[in-house]
């Protein structure tokens, strides 16, 4: 049995690090907390800021609450630098130390910048993941630009594209795959969004890239894509994926690379060797752990949800002692998204699905629950705007049951299972 | 006041639009948003919220005014 701990300090100040610093307070740890954060900012939800906030709707103020007796000291604005892990100790920025006798990282993601410095570089050229990126974009959004070219055919591409057509703003989506949203919903789902988009006015390039940017005066004009087409823009939001923030544990034998900060089941941090980190913990967007839900295989996931289940687990894990008192980070992975008005809910991991079947409501309908299979197992549902069904399907997705799951055995013989 | 609502819960089933209708509100049959910065003087409608929603999707606390903003 380890020690009780004293002396406890989290590195990343967002969702995954505040909700464990609350999950350690309510169960009873009365010792020294730290939040270190290299954000200016208190701990903020990002979610709306894809959404609501950059529509300019409520405030922008995203804050996250919590309870008024949380004792926590943040030390904010200030980068952690380097991890001593035979010291126990985190360097900061300003050369301060800060020892721990146990540690959570959890300094989640970046967006990834536009590949050419120099056109990243240009005004008007924007990545969205943090409260001062959302301001900078939501006042050049309420400027109304002519048009705005969107790169990326994830989530956030979708939802900032909504944005705009919300905000009556032209918008031109450049999708490098030939379905959007199809890593995560499968083809079928992803190219019902696409549909939608459509719809709403959005200029929807499949296999689309940009060859060059064109700038006057350090400023952007205009964009030519690889089959040749100029598009005159001076607003371009690059949402190109993540990278995760692990530069700073670079030389602690931490193994962490560009996939995440390895850890166990109970989100402990491993050695490159392989053992385990003594009193370090990792949780959120950061973090690449065995999903019992697919064999063990190593995912990360860079969802609200996993933030929020990782750090109370981590949390309870960090105040456990051993082992044997730990439990397991068995989080299903979940994950929302609004966009056109529509919600689309997922729930498990759709990718590597080999088969799809719409258990409620229809596709032309866009109102409907889909399951997702494996080799005859449930792995997955998503819903779009039928969210009320969905908490039904997590046991089949939680057991594996046979795929299609058992829904209304009246309708059973009716279900088409298909291609995702 | 801060609120924040687990979406990954949330089911629409709108019961806080009635307890704190300038607060939240619904955008298509099921797309909540919400003020995640209310005014204090709201205290009274957003707590109605909070234990109005069936699934306990909503979080709320006063702003923390402590010190320790800076490093
Ligand atoms: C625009 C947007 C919209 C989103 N919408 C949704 C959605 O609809 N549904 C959904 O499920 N998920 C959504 N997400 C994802 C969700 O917000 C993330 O999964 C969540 O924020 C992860 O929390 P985290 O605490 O692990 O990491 P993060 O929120 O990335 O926080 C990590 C923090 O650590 C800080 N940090 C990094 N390095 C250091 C260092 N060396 N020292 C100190 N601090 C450091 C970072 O600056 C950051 O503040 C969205 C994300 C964005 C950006
Ligand atoms: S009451 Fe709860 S479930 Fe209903 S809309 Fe509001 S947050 Fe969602």
């Amino acid at each position: 049995m380890t020690t009780a701990p004293e002396r406890i300090v989290v590195v990343g100040a967002s969702l995954a690090g505040l909700t464990a610093a609350q999950h350690l307070r309510a169960r009873g740890y009365a010792g020294a907390l730290t939040l270190v954060g290299d954000e200016p900012h208190r701990p903020y939800d990002r979610p709306p800021l894809s959404k609501q906030v950059l529509r300019g709707l409520f405030s922008a103020d995203t804050t996250l609450p919590h309870p008024p007796d949380l004792g926590v000291e943040f030390r904010l604005g200030q980068p952690a630098t380097r991890l001593d892990l035979s010291e126990r100790a985190v360097e900061l920025g300003d050369g301060s130390r800060l020892p721990y006798d146990r540690l959570l990282i959890a300094t989640g993601t970046r967006a990834r910048p536009w590949p050419d410095p120099e056109e990243a570089a240009l005004a008007g050229v924007f990545t969205l993941r943090g409260r001062d990126d959302a301001q900078r974009l939501g006042a050049r959004l309420q400027a109304r630009p002519d048009r705005v070219v969107l790169v990326g055919g994830g989530f956030i591409g979708f939802e900032v594209a909504s944005t705009c057509r919300d905000l009556d703003i032209p918008v031109t989506l450049l999708v490098r795959d030939a379905v959007p949203l199809a890593a995560a919903l499968g083809p079928r789902l992803g190219g019902l969004i696409g549909d939608v988009a459509r719809e709403k006015g959005v200029d929807l390039r499949l296999e689309s890239e940009i060859e060059r940017m064109e700038a006057r005066d350090g400023h952007l004009v205009a964009v030519t894509l690889k089959d040749g087409t100029r598009i005159e823009s001076d607003c371009l939001v690059a949402a190109i994926g993540t990278l995760r923030n692990v530069e700073w544990l670079a030389g602690s034998g931490l193994e962490a690379d560009a996939g995440g900060l390895r850890c166990d089941a109970f989100c402990r941090a491993l050695h490159e060797d392989g053992g385990v980190a003594e009193g370090v913990f990792a949780a959120g967007d950061v973090a690449r752990w065995p999903n019992p839900h697919d064999d063990d295989a190593l995912v990360a996931v860079e969802h609200w949800g996993n933030a929020r289940a990782q750090g109370e687990t981590a949390a309870a894990n960090m105040l456990a002692g051993d082992a044997s008192a730990m439990r397991r980070h068995d989080h299903l992975p979940d994950f929302w998204s609004q966009q056109f008005g529509l919600t689309i809910k997922l729930v498990g991991l759709a990718e590597g699905a080999d088969s799809f079947a719409v258990m409620h409501g229809s596709l032309e309908e866009r109102c409907l629950l889909a399951a997702y299979g494996r080799d005859g197992r449930t792995i997955a549902a998503a819903s779009i705007d039928s969210a009320r069904w969905l908490p039904a399907y997590k046991a089949a997705i939680r057991e594996r049951a046979p795929f299609p799951p058992i829904a209304d055995a009246v309708d059973q013989p009716r279900l088409r299972v298909q291609e995702p | 006041m801060k609120v924040v609502v687990d979406l990954n819960r949330c089911q629409a089933y709108a019961q806080c639009l009635y307890a704190a209708p300038g607060h939240f509100a619904l955008h298509g049959k099921e797309a909540l948003v919400y003020d995640p910065s209310p005014d204090e003087a709201a205290r009274g409608e957003i707590e109605r919220a909070v234990h109005a929603c069936p699934v306990r999707a909503i979080t709320a606390y006063s702003d923390d005014t402590t010190a320790g903003e800076a490093a």
